[in-house]
Order: structure tokens, then sequence, then C-alpha cells
């Protein structure tokens, strides 16, 4: 895994020089706002990144809350496949109740990939691997939508001829970048053994505001523009060409980043164990 | 023109120097490790 590393970094590398030159080159101009519009190949990105490592963070709180009793493990995972089987079937038995372009398969495929990633996080990380997830993801997270907050203005600024304004999508972003500010402040400032605990508990009431950030400007009229994919928006397909590629660097980068910060945390909680033992080793400080 | 560029310089500012508390964090834990492998 470690010779894997370099070679990982060197193609994310050439991904993120080529998405670049995608999105400020081959991109075709956009009529009304000109050059300014490119942004939205960062932007959009960098936001679809923020909400995935969020909700790997809310599972990974999940598990590790759940993973502390047998009992609620077993439950929660039954739960979670019932969940799975719901959203499968129920998009399409309430199919009219369905808002419009949310379709069947897509509630299926987003109840599907949930469930999958639940498993897969359970069958690969420990209780104590399912913590450091957590605290990783949000970390990278908190980097990726401060990313989202400072391009938005940015773009902002030239199109609308203001820098920000209190409608629900930017608002709920807010909130959502100072919930897992919170968090992290919380896990890097307490030092009591039930820390990770009331983190895992915060990242699960936090995670609430995801869908809230993701589907406002679906159902609410916003200032911040409409979806340009479902919601019944739409993208010249050579602009969603360079945004997909964009997405995929900066997921690629992102894996990356969560990876050697998980080491370094698993180093560093090794560290301070062998710490600890030591200095009850040492002489006047032996257990009796 | 300019909100472009600044904008795409912000996201790799962001990026780096969130990559460097990182690097500065691993150079630290480092010099830890170190110390008690000298133990």
């Amino acid at each position: 895994m470690k010779k894997a590393f370099p070679i990982l970094g060197l193609l994310t590398a050439v991904l993120l020089s080529y998405a670049l030159y995608e999105a400020l080159v081959v991109a075709p101009q956009e009529q009304t706002m000109g050059d300014v519009q490119r942004i939205f190949y960062y932007h959009v990105p960098s936001a679809w990144t923020a909400f995935l490592l969020f909700a790997i963070n809310f599972l990974a709180s999940v598990l590790y809350l759940v993973r502390r009793n047998p009992q609620t493990d077993r439950i929660a995972n039954w739960v979670v496949m019932a969940l799975a089987v719901l959203t499968c079937t129920g998009g399409y038995v309430f199919r009219s109740a369905l808002p419009k372009d949310v379709y069947p398969s897509s509630v299926a495929t987003t109840g599907i990939a949930i469930a999958g990633l639940y498993f897969l996080i359970r069958k690969y990380f420990s209780e104590q691997g399912t913590d450091i997830l957590a605290l990783t993801t949000a970390e990278v997270g908190v980097v990726f939508c401060t990313v989202v907050l400072v391009t938005g203005p940015l773009w902002a600024r030239p199109v609308w001829g203001i820098w920000w304004t209190w409608d629900l999508r930017l608002t709920s972003t807010l909130v959502l970048w100072l919930i897992y500010v919170s968090y992290l402040v919380l896990r890097r400032f307490s030092s009591s053994g039930e820390t990770p605990v009331l983190a895992a508990a915060l990242a699960v009431f936090g995670a609430l505001d995801v869908p809230l950030v993701y589907f406002s400007i679906w159902f609410f009229r916003t200032q911040h523009p409409q979806p340009v994919i479902g919601g019944g928006g739409s993208i010249d397909p050579r602009m969603l060409h360079v945004l997909l590629i964009n997405w995929l660097a900066f997921l690629c980068f992102a894996f990356l980043v969560c990876w050697s910060r998980y080491r370094l945390e698993r180093i560093q909680r090794d560290v301070e164990e062998t710490q600890a033992l030591e200095a009850l080793l040492e002489p006047g400080g032996q257990v009796r | 023109m300019s909100y472009l560029y600044a904008a795409y310089a912000a996201t790799w500012l962001i990026h780096v120097t969130y990559l460097i508390t990182v690097f500065r964090r691993y150079s630290r834990l480092k010099k830890e490790v170190e110390q008690l492998a000298k133990k």
C-alpha cells in the first residue's frame, strides 16, 4: 500500500492538471456570464465532494455509536438493510408522491449506495477505525466546504453584484460549515474520554443539514442558481463532461488527503498510547 | 476574468494551507516517534 501512494499521487496530480486545462481552455464559454462561469467547475465538484465526505462521516459516526453495544449493532444492521429494501421498492410504489425530476431509480440507487457504504465501512474499519475515519472525513470535508464558501461569493460579486445574500442555500451551507467546525473544535479541545461519543452524536445531527443544503434549490425559490443536473435543470454536454472530470479529480485528491490524514491519526494515537504507558512505568508512576 | 483567477487561486491556497498543516503535524509526530525509539 505504501508503494501505491506515490503512484496514485502522481496520477491525481496529472488528473487535476488535465481537469484545470479542461475547465479553463476546453469548456465552452457561457453566453451571459462569460469566463466567470468557469468558477462553477471548481465550486460544484468541491460541494459534491464535501457532501460525500460528510455522508461518510455520518455513517462512520453511526457505526461508532452502535458498535458500542453488540445488540444495537445487530439491530442497526437490520435497520440499514430494511431501509435499503424500502428505498428500492418505495420509490416505485409511491412514484406519484415523488417530486418532479426525482426518479424511483435515483431513490433506489441512493438507498443501495448508502447501505453498501455502511457495510463496507463496517467490514474494513474497527471501532477505533470508524472514529478516526469520522474525524478524517469531517476535517477534509470542512476544507472542501471552505472552498465552496470562498468560490461562491467570488462568482456572485460579478454576476449578482453582491458578495453574499441570506438565502436558504447559502445560509444552510454556512450552517453546515459551522456545525463541522464545531465538531472539529470539540475533538481538538476536549480531553474527556467521552469526546468521541459526543462528537459522533453531533455528527449524526449535523448530517441532517446535508440534504437540506442539497435539496434547498430543488424545492424552494432561492437566489442561488437552480440545479443543472436534476431538479428541472439542464447543461451543455461539453460542460457536463468538464464538470465530471473535475469532480473525479477532486474525489481522487480528497481520497489521498483522507488516506494520509487517517494514517497520521493512527500513528498519533499509537504514540499517545505509548507515552501514557511510559508515564505509568516511570519510577513513582507505577500502578499498584 | 480576475474573479475567475482569484477563485482558482483561493481554492489551491486553501488546499495547500491544509496540506502544510498536515505535513507539519507529520514532522512533529516523526520527532516524537524518534524520541520514543531512543528511550
